[in-house]
This record gives structure tokens, C-alpha cells and sequence, in this order.
């Protein structure tokens, strides 16, 4: 059987996200392809070609595709799995945006988030925020899975696969771009970052946030994060958010400051290797993951954490 | 404008689900259940563009157990105008769930369909789009912002890293993501008046529509345990720890 990966880039880079699905579609089939749609795909597409275990890469460029328009990769996918047995995208919020309309044109189900692979039919998806696993067992005979790529690791480079351009889709008629705002920022991806350092509603104000939480996290290189009460009360944007309704993140370190730990917000980051908890109260749910915990007010803890660091040469 | 609002029974948002010692599903009996957070923030925008005058009338949808009945009241007391129950036992998944919400539309002719990104029992993130797929309708999913004008809905929609605009035609679906709005609590005159606001119940078979599962649940169990570690006093002990753990 052939497997399809969807390949996750912004139109100049590929994201590792690719890797970790390609190694998800290898615990499948021996044959996988990766799919490269957007806009200018050839560096990537070359990118992705050096994908350990890749048999074919294939390339569709269009402006709508480039624009992630939902319904472009909905015909671009559908008509390309006539020739593949199951198609693999990792649950970025793209993934989640066209995954399920190819499911449905396909009339089959969509396993969503998936964290392990079974067999080729059976699989393991978090339910619940993450409180319960469920393993599922497809009947039916293509298989659409999103795949959450915290859980497997990044296929190896070194592969020197070929690439092919198929033809992209007609533009959709109803659905049309305006524009788009992304920001731009000099750290690591939150969903890629090896370090963490979120922030909670005990920050108070956005000015605080970024006056706390921002020169820590510029310190250990780290990506900024925050909990879900943080970004409700509009101390910080949507895309810093952890948890079950935001982004799921497992990096090497995790440092939450003034963030109590609500269901909801461990189900976003309770993977991690090694989670710190900075807050003052020292009842706070956060602890029971916390390898370390340190009960302080972060408007203390925080600067002293910042010169501890200065001092071990960080 | 006509509304339809999909909305879902699930358990509630502050308790934490436990899965069932024979690992057959999640432990539901004397749980509280409650509308899912982002179907009341999608009943909420439904209510706003009928304040603002862009809809003319709401029409909230659910599919499942009797006691759905209880969360139509919710959104009838939110402001939706009648309510529609499509009784099941059967723990539907989202593609059934797609094809039993087209029957309905074949009947009802909204213009928009305004629903939650996702149910926090199922996780799945896909009603919504498969919905949209089955139409043959554009989609704008994951917003953060509604605008309805000129027989479109301009949608600004949460990507990765940032915000995407994108105007789609009517008929659309649309899905509602966390900062859309902030759901407002029912007053108690709008509780009473919703029991009184009309709320159809129709037999699932009687749509006739292909509903059988297409995943077995082989088993449900619990993820693994963390436990919590050590307190440190200070925070030069934290960055000594940190080190010898190799993170830092």
C-alpha cells in the first residue's frame, strides 16, 4: 500500500512537522510520497526529497494553494488518492482545515490527532484533552489521518528521493484570500521549540507578559507560550497559546510561570521532558507534573531566575 | 439571514474526565454535562449578527440523546429563535454527524452555518469541515472574527503564527475558534422565555442517512501518570537542577 504525506511549510521552508509525519507514514508502508502544495514548492520540494525513507515527492504550485485555501488542497488531495491507500497531515491548523473535507469527499473517516501507529488500520488519538487515549481500528478502505507530530520523531535526511509536479487544481469560486497578518518573529516556533517559558493570568497585563515572560524566554532561546486565561484576558496573542483548545507542545523543557494548571492547559503541555512551575501558591494543580516546582511570586523569582542564569554563563 | 447552529451535549468543561475500568470509554453516568464551550461561542456570534441585523432568525441544531433537549434550551435562552433535536442513542462520529446536519439543511436552507471548531469530548476538529465538503460549500474555519456583507462573510481565521482573511460566498460554514467572542450567560427571563420558543424532535432514522460507524474503539485507557517531582527553595537551585537534568 501507498501512503501520502502532506508536507506542512510556510511557502519558503519545509517544517519539521514533515519529518515526524513521514515517520508516522513509515509505521505504515514502506511506500510513502510527500506532497508539496503551495506557491514556488522547488526548494522545498528539494528540502523534502532528502527525507530519509521518501520514495517520490510531488509538487503542485498554485497561488490559491499557496494561500492554504482549504478547498484547493480538498481537489488537489482527493484526486491524487486514487493512487494511495492512505493520506497522513500533520495537525497543524492547516492540516485540520483540509484534512476532513478529503475524508468526506472520500466518504471515509478522519482519524484526527493521531499519537501512535498500531498497524496499518489501528491507531492510537488522544480524546478528552488528552485524558483519555482511544485506540481506533479502521474498516474503512482509504485511511485520512491528521498526526500530531510532537509524538513521533523526525525522520532521519539522506534520502535523495525524485520530484514530480502534478497539476494544481482550479482556483475554488467561492472562496477567496484577502490577506494575512503572520507574525514575524525571531524565535523558535512554539510547536518546534526545544524550550518553553509560558506565561499565566497572573501576569496581570500584556505589558507585564512581554516584560516578564519575553526576555526569559530571548535568554534560553526559548519560544513564548501561554495559557488559555492568559490569552482570554488579552495579555497575550492566540497562536502563544498551550492547551487543549491551542497548541500541543513537548519540548525538552517547559517552564511555566504564574500558570495554576488547569485541565486544560496540561493537555497541552503535560509531554514535555522537564516542566518547571514558578507560582506563589503552592496548591496550585501545576505542581502535580512539575518535576520542579519553586512556590514564589514570579515578580521575585523571575529576575532572580534571570541572574541565576547569567551566572551558569547562559 | 438564516443561522443554523449545530450544537453539542458534551461533558463539562471543569471536570475531568475518567476512563471507565474496562477500558470500554470515559465514565459519563452522574457526570455534569453542558454545552461545548465552542458551540456557545458560535450561538453567541449567531446572536450577535441578529442584534446587528445581519440574521433574521437562528435555528439551533443537535444531534443525540434525549437530554440534548436541555442544551437546545441553553442556546434557546442565549437568543436562538426554535431548536431542532435529531434523537440517537448512538454516539455518532463526526462524519454521521456531517451527513445527518445536510439533511437538515436540505430542509431548513440556511444561508450560514455557524458551529464550534471542535466538541472537547471527541477532539476531532473535522463536523465542521466535512459538513462544508458534503455541500460543496467554501468554509472558514478556526475564526476569530465575522462580518456579513454583500451575500459574503468576510472571516479573519486563526493560521499558524498569525491571522488569515478570507471572504467566502453564501451559503457558508463557518467555525468559531476561542477568541470569537465571549459567550453571555442566559438571564433567568430568557431561561423561561426558551421554554416556551419551539423545539422539534425528529427520529434519527426517519432522515435516512448512513450513519454506521466506520472506527471500531478497540480500547480506551488512561495516558501515563506524571508524578510531581521536587520543590526547589531558590532560583539558582532550580538552574543547578535544571543543568544536571541536561536541559539547560
Amino acid at each position: 500500500m501507498a501512503v501520502l504525506v502532506v508536507a506542512d511549510h510556510d511557502n519558503s521552508t519545509l517544517k519539521d512537522n514533515t519529518h515526524k509525519t513521514v515517520t508516522a507514514a513509515l509505521a505504515i508502508s514502506g511506500d510513502v510520497d510527500v506532497l508539496v502544495a503551495g506557491s514556488s514548492t522547488a526548494a522545498i520540494a528539494a528540502e523534502a526529497a532528502k527525507i530519509a525513507g521518501v520514495r517520490k515527492v510531488l509538487t503542485a504550485d498554485s497561488a490559491e494553494l499557496g494561500q492554504g485555501l482549504a478547498e484547493a488542497f480538498q481537489d488537489l488531495v482527493v484526486c491524487l488518492m486514487g493512487n494511495y491507500d492512505a493520506v497522513l497531515t500533520p495537525a497543524t491548523t492547516q492540516g485540520k482545515n483540509f484534512s476532513p473535507r478529503v475524508a468526506a469527499k472520500l466518504d471515509v473517516a478522519q482519524i484526527s490527532d493521531v499519537i501512535e501507529v498500531v498497524d496499518a488500520n489501528t491507531f492510537v488519538r488522544p480524546i478528552y484533552a488528552g485524558n483519555a487515549l482511544e485506540t481506533v481500528q479502521s474498516s474503512d478502505a482509504k485511511k485520512v489521518l491528521t498526526v500530531r507530530p510532537t509524538a513521533f520523531k523526525a525522520a532521519a535526511e539522506g534520502g535523495s528521493a525524485k520530484v514530480e509536479s502534478v497539476s494544481a487544481p482550479a482556483a475554488p469560486a467561492k472562496s477567496h484570500f484577502v490577506d494575512q497578518k503572520i507574525v514575524k518573529s525571531a524565535r523558535p516556533d512554539l510547536g518546534a521549540a526545544k524550550i518553553v517559558v509560558s506565561g499565566g493570568r497572573a501576569m496581570g497585563s500584556a505589558e507585564e507578559f512581554q516584560k516578564v515572560i519575553e526576555p526569559l524566554a530571548d535568554k534560553l532561546g526559548a519560544a513564548v507560550g501561554a495559557s488559555r486565561a492568559a490569552v482570554d484576558a488579552g495579555y497575550a496573542p492566540n497562536d502563544y497559546q498551550v492547551g487543549q483548545t491551542g497548541k500541543v507542545v513537548a519540548p525538552e523543557l517547559y517552564i511555566a510561570i504564574g500558570i495554576s494548571g488547569a485541565i486544560q492547559h496540561l493537555a497541552g503541555m503535560k509531554d514535555s521532558k522537564i516542566i518547571v512551575a514558578i507560582n506563589k501558591d503552592g496548591d496550585a494543580p501545576i505542581f502535580q507534573v512539575a518535576d520542579f516546582g519553586l512556590v514564589a511570586d514570579y515578580k521575585a523569582a523571575v529576575p532572580e531566575l534571570m541572574s541565576a542564569l547569567t551566572a551558569a554563563g547562559k | 439571514m438564516k443561522v443554523l447552529v449545530p450544537v453539542k451535549r458534551v461533558i463539562d468543561y471543569n471536570v475531568k474526565a475518567r476512563v471507565k475500568a474496562d477500558q470500554t470509554g470515559v465514565d459519563l453516568a452522574n457526570v455534569k454535562m453542558s454545552m461545548n464551550p465552542f458551540c456557545e461561542i458560535a450561538v453567541e456570534e449567531a446572536v450577535r449578527l441578529k442584534e446587528k441585523g445581519a440574521a433574521s432568525e437562528i435555528v439551533a441544531v443537535s444531534v443525540g440523546p434525549q437530554q440534548a433537549q436541555e442544551t437546545l434550551r441553553t442556546a434557546l435562552a442565549m437568543g436562538a429563535d426554535r431548536a431542532i433535536l435529531v434523537q440517537t442513542d448512538q454516539d455518532l462520529e463526526p462524519l454521521a454527524i456531517a451527513k445527518v446536519l445536510k439533511a437538515v439543511i436540505a430542509e431548513e436552507n440556511p444561508e450560514l452555518v455557524l458551529m464550534g471548531k471542535q466538541a472537547i469530548d471527541g477532539d476531532n476538529n473535522a463536523t465542521g469541515q466535512m459538513l462544508a465538503a458534503l455541500l460543496d460549500w467554501p468554509q472558514a474555519a478556526f475564526a476569530s472574527e465575522v462580518a456579513i456583507e454583500g451575500g459574503k462573510a468576510k472571516v479573519t481565521r486563526e493560521v499558524d503564527g498569525g491571522l488569515q482573511t478570507l471572504s467566502v460566498d453564501l451559503p457558508a460554514v463557518v467555525t468559531a475558534d476561542l477568541r470569537l467572542n465571549e459567550p453571555r450567560y442566559a438571564s433567568l427571563p430568557n431561561i423561561m422565555k426558551a421554554k416556551k420558543k419551539p423545539l422539534d424532535v425528529k427520529e434519527l432514522g426517519s432522515l435516512g442517512v448512513d450513519t454506521a460507524p466506520r472506527l471500531k474503539v478497540v480500547k480506551v485507557t488512561e495516558p501515563p501518570k506524571r508524578t510531581a517531582g521536587v520543590k526547589v527553595e531558590t532560583a539558582a537551585d532550580l538552574v543547578s537542577n535544571l543543568k544536571t537534568a541536561g536541559v539547560l
